[in-house]
């Protein structure tokens, strides 16, 4: 065993930030394929590693540096791996090691992991219809082209072409263009986080104790600088690989070659959505609380249904939002702990709740060391004293409330959506009428994250998902949550319920909604690994 | 109030481990690998009306290869101990002899750590109990019976509040007394004998400090500031020299310790490692760990340490005279969320409590860096993480903003009149 002695250095100067080579990127980092309105996902497993790889080797994804003014793509690819993927294709065991833990597991590779994202129940991965045993797919190919008709007949030609190269293809997974809008009737993909691509940011100053919709590329992609100054692990080749000129050299040095460089994580979720069920339940609820059925329904999204924040806009700018923008997502809920605007449960306020490093953002030397030390903020005005019940007149430290303070720092936490629909739409007309056909429809979720673990995780398993977001009890987000109870028996003598959702602007007899159904169900999913397009030459090679 | 208590029995392991863990696992609900069945054989906890938590946990080091860096360390050959920590209201003194009255099973347990067949388990215990170094309590003053009352009095809360048609504030307050009947027990008178320990503990470092400084002051500024200089430049000796260890958690080792996690809203986190050799982070140490417990002790002691609000108890103890120590925490959440919560909203506070700790990563001026290495101190937490045998809680569906919540809503209830305002507030509660 070896020690290094001293301190390891981590100076800006030493390791300067380098540029992004687009040209080593696959574009669907940089761009959503806006005008590309035709999508298919073939999900592939290898059956013969040496064809497979001449296959792959024939291929050209597009790179971001294609994507550009003069530039013009009218159909492309862009291909991901999951760790069985690697494995198939001869990558060394040694090699697969050196990806995070929730990479090599798979999405549905442990229980744990499976509990944290809500994949319990009707949504367990043992129901999807692909993604574990023989359905767990080796290579994600992502087709795009022009229209939805030209991207189903180059799924097919590509599909046939696989077939005779050494993969075996699940039946593809094909999309419906339904002009940004999901299948529940809501516009979709409105805030998303701006990566920096120059590499100005500099994370952690006091800035960043004010919410930063500005993220550090490292959080997006391998081998840059993330939102703590780091490299986000990633795997290096030792020297002795196969072909290793065609990956860039690594440099931690020591001869080894970075497969992580220019790289990123793709999270796929097939979720499919109940939408009658959905504007049923809100018409017979609302009915209940007395409010429109529009009200419910945005309430529980946090967004009108044509993407209008419920929430006031700020006047002051947040970094990453420009001014086009802002109209949509120039606001924090700062402005609104008690979530009178927007319900603290509200679907965007837990997949973004738009915190800063410390409550109550920027301020004096002085409040920001009691911010620090939690001993910081204001007691909100009219509340029960937080002193104990017992004895009376016991004081407490006249800090602001914990539950203030329970949401971590989002910036830590964001994830690059690439989202797309599938099935046939209905209108709400049509949902609520109980003679018109019952098409099935939901989304591809695809988001994309350096760190599996903190960002898309975290999101899904500690905000989404959980029970106990923001000091809330008894609800999961309103759209995604699984409704099952968390704890049940025998870990705890009662169910605890999780399918509640509340109004905290409403009426207070009107305020809580409980039973929800489970509007989404998980059908499939993976985690792939999204190569730069060196390491994507080499993984082919 | 009631103040809270606790006992942990630390005793080294003389006979077979692998047995002990199969009877410790007897102990566990059948399918949730360290959960304990609330109403196991050998200690029934839901019996014990009094017990907040408990954790039997066998002290096994994986981490002691780290010790390689120091070669001053490799002369010791540390024990696996096993450990029974219960954290309770009122005396912990009376429960464990009750505990050991009513436990005759719990007296097979601690023969693997060379109880006679025919010794007295009382005495046994108690001579094996060690004292926490630091001990957090989330809300000190909150009894297991408080707590189970007030989650009882907010669900009732929750279910009649739709019923109420009174649309002013008062009126809908009267209603929703007249439709809940709750049973809430009065609070104890809090023991004097606790109350004058806590104002000795609260004031003698601060009597110290002022009767120096009045009686010689120029003598203490003098000292003090040699003192720092001399503290200072020991520090940032050993920051610098201090060996970076670091590598990856065993997978298997990962595997194991995600079996008994994410279960219910809490988990358990239980961490065992050695400490750096050496007089001064030792002695470094112990100032930490005496300012950390009378932190815990007088300031952090209604809801949160610092700025964390998902800990309900949290303990460090020492072993093997200080060269070792373990760490064990109940905290709300998953053990990711759990890990970024405390290096962001705690990254310095962690760094001033685990630093003389082998393997953590570097810290700068006591409080920089460290943590912030995220992955680093990631890989480092979980490394040194063990499986807890068995665990209970005992409000298991509750995280510490629940319960905190839940005494807000029953102060309201409980007060004899509110203004409007209040009562919208409180209502909002529900």
């Amino acid at each position: 065993m070896k020690f290094a002695a001293g301190s390891q250095k981590f100076s800006v100067t030493a390791m300067a930030y380098r540029m992004v080579q687009a040209d080593d990127v696959q574009a669907i980092v940089k761009t959503g394929f806006g005008s590309l309105k035709g999508a298919a996902y073939l999900l592939l497993r290898v059956i013969d590693p040496v064809a497979a790889r001449i296959w792959l080797r024939a291929q050209s994804p597009a790179s971001a540096a294609d994507i550009g003014a003069r530039s013009h793509v009218d159909e492309t690819v862009q291909i991901a791996f999951t760790a069985p993927g690697l494995r198939a294709l001869a990558i060394g065991k040694e090699i697969i090691c050196r990806f995070p833990l929730e990479f090599s597991e798979g999405m549905a590779g442990n229980e744990n992991r499976s509990r944290r994202l809500g994949d319990i129940a009707d949504n367990a991965p043992d129901r999807w219809e692909w993604g574990l045993g023989d359905k767990e797919p080796h290579v994600l190919v992502i087709l795009l082209a022009r229209t939805l008709k030209r991207a189903a007949t180059y799924a097919k030609a590509v599909q046939a072409s696989v077939e005779l190269a050494g993969f075996a293809a699940l039946p593809p997974l094909l999309t419906t263009d339904m002009d940004d809008v999901e299948p529940f009737g809501f516009r979709d993909g409105i805030s998303q986080p701006s990566f920096d691509w120059d590499g100005a940011r500099q994370p952690g100053t006091a800035a960043d104790r004010d919410y930063t919709n500005e993220i550090a590329l490292g959080e997006l992609l391998l081998g840059h600088r993330n939102e703590y100054g780091l490299f986000t692990e990633r795997p290096l080749v030792a020297p002795g690989a196969k072909n290793p000129h065609l990956l860039p050299e690594a440099w931690e040095g020591g001869g080894r070659r970075d497969l992580g460089l220019n790289g990123t994580y793709l999270v796929y979720r097939q979720l499919e959505q109940d939408v009658r069920g959905f504007w049923t339940w809100v018409a017979e609820e609302a009915a209940r609380a007395r409010v429109s059925s529009d009200d419910l329904a945005e309430a529980m999204v946090g967004r009108r249904l044509d993407g209008q924040p419920l929430q006031d806009l700020l006047i002051r700018a947040i970094p990453g939002i420009d001014a086009k923008d802002s109209a949509w997502n120039g606001f924090t809920f700062d402005t609104d702990p008690d979530g009178l605007s927007c319900p603290i449960g509200a679907h965007i306020r837990r997949a973004n709740p738009r915190t800063g490093d410390l409550p109550g953002g920027r301020q004096g030397p002085i409040d920001t060391l009691l911010a620090m030390l939690g001993l910081g903020g204001c007691p909100r005005p009219g509340a029960i004293s937080s002193a104990l019940p017992w004895p009376q007149n016991h004081t407490v430290w006249p800090g602001g409330a914990p539950e203030d303070d329970a949401i971590a720092s989002a910036r830590f936490h964001r994830i690059l959506r690439r989202s797309r629909e599938y099935g046939t739409r209905i209108t709400r007309e049509q949902a609520l009428d109980p003679n018109s056909p019952h098409p099935k429809a939901g989304l591809h979720f695809i988001c994309l994250n350096a760190n599996i673990a903190r960002q898309f995780e975290f999101v899904q398993g500690a905000w989404m998902a959980s029970a106990t977001f923001g000091a809330l009890s008894g609800e999961q987000d309103p759209l995604l949550g699984n409704r099952e109870p968390f704890p049940r028996p025998p870990v705890s003598c009662h169910e605890h319920a999780t399918n509640g959702f509340t109004r905290p602007g409403a009426e207070p007899t009107r305020r809580r909604s409980t039973g929800l159904p489970r509007f989404v169900t998980v059908r499939g999913g993976a985690y792939f690994f999204l190569p730069g397009l060196r390491a994507f030459n080499w993984i082919a090679s | 109030m009631t103040p809270q208590d606790r006992f942990v029995i630390v005793a080294p392991v003389l006979r077979d481990v692998h047995l002990l863990r199969r009877d410790l696992a007897g102990m566990t609900l059948a399918g949730y690998p360290g959960l304990a069945d609330p109403c196991n054989a050998i200690v029934p906890f839901c019996k014990y009306e009094t017990i907040h938590f408990a954790r039997f946990v066998v002290l096994e080091d994986n981490t002691l290869q780290e010790r390689a860096a120091y070669p001053q360390l490799l002369r010791y050959k540390e024990p696996i101990y096993l450990c029974f920590m219960v954290d309770c209201d009122d005396s912990a003194c009376d429960l464990l002899s009750q505990i050991a009255r009513e436990c005759p099973r719990l007296h097979e347990i601690f023969e693997y750590c060379g109880l006679d067949r025919t010794g007295n388990l009382a005495e046994w215990m108690q001579a094996h109990r060690v004292r926490p170094s630091t001990s957090y309590v989330n809300w000190i003053g909150r009894t297991v019976t408080q707590a189970r009352e007030e989650a009882k009095l907010h669900a009732e809360l929750r279910k009649a509040l739709p019923n109420c048609d009174a649309g002013e504030p008062q009126a809908l307050l009267s209603q929703l007394r007249g439709q809940v009947s709750p049973e809430l027990t009065s609070p104890a008178p809090t023991p004097l004998s606790w109350r004058v320990r806590n104002l000795v503990h609260f004031y003698a470092p601060l009597v110290a400090a002022a009767l120096c400084l009045l009686l010689f002051p120029l003598l203490t500024l003098a000292l003090l500031v040699a003192g720092l200089a001399m503290f200072v430049v020991a520090l940032r000796r050993h920051e610098q020299s201090d060996p970076i260890i670091d590598w990856p958690p065993p997978p298997a080792l990962i595997a194991q310790l995600c079996k008994g996690e994410h279960h219910a809203v809490t988990n358990q986190y239980t961490a065992i490692g050695s400490a750096k050799p050496g007089r001064f982070r030792g002695t470094l140490q112990l100032a930490i760990f005496y300012a950390l417990d009378w932190v815990a002790r007088h300031i952090c002691t209604h809801g949160r340490l610092g700025r964390i609000s998902t800990i309900h108890f949290a303990h460090w103890i020492y072993l093997d005279n200080r060269r070792r120590g373990f760490f064990c925490s109940n905290y709300d959440g998953g053990h990711e969320a759990y890990m970024d919560d405390f290096i962001n909203k705690a990254g310095f506070g962690l760094n001033f409590a685990f630093s003389d700790a082998i393997g953590y990563p570097g810290t700068d001026w006591l409080f920089a860096k460290g943590a912030w290495r995220e992955q680093e101190f990631k890989r480092f937490q979980r490394r040194h993480q063990i499986t807890t045998d068995a665990w209970y809680k005992a409000y298991p569906g509750l995280t510490a903003h629940d319960l905190a919540r839940n005494s807000r809503i029953r102060n309201g209830f409980e007060k004899r009149s509110m203004s409007d305002d209040e009562i919208r507030r409180w209502l909002a509660e529900i």
